[in-house]
């Protein structure tokens, strides 16, 4: 078990920092996604806005589902809180302690694509575009368009190639107010953000500090309990699988005996571990046998119990306690026999 | 224990250097922030102030609170300072220590940036172009107030076809830049000498004080870490119970249902005690279920 304990202090200490890093490499994630992604803007009346709006919204949407089904412990979540009750009681706390731990996660990176998209300024000024007050920026002199006229012409601030309304106001002078407004939203947007976080940091100690310590113990002990019983399980279907497959051997080689009326051959006192392990089968023929039996009848998952405790034995084998299976094996075969 | 030992004595003599690197990574965060920042100045009259300044104060902001955030010694010091006296007096001292080194760690990367800002220049170019006086520059000098405004608010766009080649708004911008640099320097020697000062003169005055002080910021730290640590050791042996109490609950379930000879099973002890008397598929399901719809109370006692 030392090596198990060991295992999962490693997993308990890292589990926090484990997350953290998941975190952070979505957050470089979505930046390198921003800065590959080809921005394209339609430079068309109502396209602008939906276009605009939409990168700018709907790639968060996703990075923040991705957090969660990344994150590890929302399995746990979920399994916690479907369980029926049984004999445990369900504590709210824990149950929202974890959700709050994982949506905070998962939360980083989508803000840091809303942040990046602001401060670009290209979402903002394809999306808003339209709306650029001419009366302000532009030139007075110029004659006044229709409404439908003057939304095709602002449409194409973006698209400096195909811009035609140098005359009515000046790509430049639109782009950069564009950009500035984008900025000081980007900007907000992240210190309201921190502000939020430092809030939230800050403020639990100050009122909640006790019931927080109680979540936190338990909704690692759900997870520590959880990781164990598997282990637990594993250990279990081991033993098993050991336990059936040397009785499989057992079953092989009782039979080839019956078939052959060999009398069973009484091992050598000083035969050794090999022999033991060859567990009665000693040729290619027999082997092809038993190999042959493992594919197309394997046993069933049922091991049979011990016919009898192991006093009366092998006399010269003196075997020790540690290896109870061998006194088992060789006692079945002297019993069936004779 | 010795395992531990080596744990907390790491713990002790890196959790400075781990605060400091985290102040460091700060710092340089904030020189790449502003390096990959694309300022974009929107040389109109009433706004480039406010841009400008924006720039200039906001991130400092920011970088502040994420200092704080990012230091866990901060939360240590709330929750010292928050929590109930019971039986262990509060030393106001010790919260003000902690305090204090918590603030000037997180002040680094805020002055980072305003410092590379100044010197940089672009931001105090384009906050006070408007406000310049056009009397001291031959191409503003003679045109009218109204446009006078416009001219001056493009000085920091290069590009802008009004002042492109104008040599007045190049004047405008070196002389705005030499006061931005020469304030980002001055700041800059201010805090060095003010920082030189604190550490040669702070031996001179309470030392003893602050050897406790320090001292017992640092225990208030450790003593949480290894409660933390003996939280988790606690509830890995307590899963390791309850799962045990399960198992074996399981076991005499069994033995009580099939009715088996009190005798057998004794001669195995070795594989017996990992396969815990669940010997087939149907056991092992009912194992499982039972873990699923039934999870033993929290009680080991």
């Amino acid at each position: 078990m030392d090596k198990f304990r060991m295992i999962f202090q490693f997993f308990q200490s890292n589990q926090e920092s484990f997350m953290n890093g998941i975190c952070g490499i979505m957050a470089l994630a979505s930046t390198q996604m921003y800065s590959a992604f080809d921005f394209n803007c339609p430079c068309l009346p109502h396209y602008n806005l939906a276009y605009g709006l939409g990168i700018l919204l709907v790639p968060p949407f996703i990075l923040f589902l991705l957090g969660f089904v990344l994150n590890n412990n929302i399995s746990m979540l979920a399994e916690e809180w479907r369980r029926p009750q049984g004999q445990r009681g369900k504590d709210p706390a824990v149950l929202r302690y974890m959700f709050c731990s994982m949506a905070q996660r998962a939360m980083i990176a989508p803000v840091v694509w809303v942040s990046v998209t602001l401060l670009d300024g290209k979402c903002i000024t394809c999306a808003f575009c339209t709306s650029v007050p001419v009366e302000t920026l532009g030139n007075a002199s110029h004659p006044r368009l229709t409404q439908g006229e003057m939304q095709r012409v602002l449409a194409r601030i973006p698209c400096k190639e195909i811009y035609n309304g140098q005359q009515l106001i000046a790509n430049e002078v639109a782009v950069r107010y564009l950009r500035c407004i984008s900025q000081a939203l980007g900007w907000c947007f992240v210190l309201l953000m921190t502000t939020l976080a430092f809030l939230v940091r800050s403020l639990r100690p100050c009122f909640s500090q006790a019931a927080f310590l109680k979540s936190r113990y338990w909704s690692h002990y759900i997870d520590i309990e959880r990781k164990l019983f598997d282990e637990t399980c594993a250990e279990h279907a081991r033993s098993f699988a050991k336990v059936c497959i040397q009785q499989f051997f057992e079953g092989m080689s009782m039979d080839l005996v019956a078939a052959r009326c060999h009398l069973p051959r009484k091992a050598p006192a000083d035969a050794g571990e090999a022999a033991e392990k060859l567990l009665g089968i000693t040729d290619r023929g027999t082997m092809n046998m038993a190999l042959k039996s493992w594919h197309r009848c394997k046993p069933a998952l049922q091991l049979h119990p011990p016919a009898l405790p192991t006093g009366n034995g092998w006399v010269g084998e003196g075997q020790p306690p540690m290896h109870p299976s061998t006194p088992r094996r060789e006692t079945a075969a002297y019993y069936s026999w004779v | 224990m010795d395992r531990f030992r080596m744990i907390f004595q790491y713990f002790q003599s890196n959790s400075e250097s781990v605060m400091n690197g985290i102040c460091g990574l700060l710092a340089l965060a904030s020189v790449k922030m502003y390096t990959s920042f694309d300022f974009s100045c929107p040389c109109l009259p009433q706004y480039n102030m406010a841009y400008g300044l924006g720039i200039m104060f906001v991130p400092p902001v920011i970088l502040f609170l994420c200092g704080l955030i990012l230091n866990r010694q901060s939360l240590v010091m709330l929750e010292e300072w928050r929590r109930p006296q019971g039986r262990r007096k509060k030393d106001l001292a010790v919260i003000r220590y902690m305090c204090s080194s918590i603030m000037q760690r997180a002040m680094v990367a805020p002055v980072v940036w305003i410092v590379v800002t100044l010197l940089d220049g672009k931001c105090l170019i384009c906050a006070f172009s408007g406000s310049m006086d056009p009397e001291k520059f031959v191409g503003f000098a003679n045109v009218s107030t109204a446009q006078v405004q416009q001219l001056l608010a493009k000085v920091p766009c290069k590009d802008d076809e009004l002042v492109r080649n104008s040599t007045s708004r190049k004047a405008v911008s070196r002389y705005l830049r030499c006061w931005s640099q020469a304030l980002g320097w001055s700041i800059l020697l201010i805090l060095i000498i003010a920082a030189f000062l604190a550490r040669w003169l702070r031996p001179c005055f309470n030392q003893a004080t602050l050897l406790q002080v320090r001292h017992w910021s640092n225990y208030i730290d450790i003593e949480q870490k290894i409660f933390e640590e003996t939280c988790c050791e606690h509830s890995r042996l307590f899963a390791h119970k309850c799962i045990l109490h399960f198992f074996e609950s399981m076991r005499q379930e069994i033995k009580l249902h099939s009715f088996t000879l009190p005798g057998e099973g004794k001669g195995a002890e070795g594989e017996e005690d990992f396969l815990w008397g669940i010997t087939d598929q149907d056991q092992v399901n009912k194992l499982l279920k039972t873990w699923y719809y039934e999870k033993p109370p929290l009680d080991v006692s």
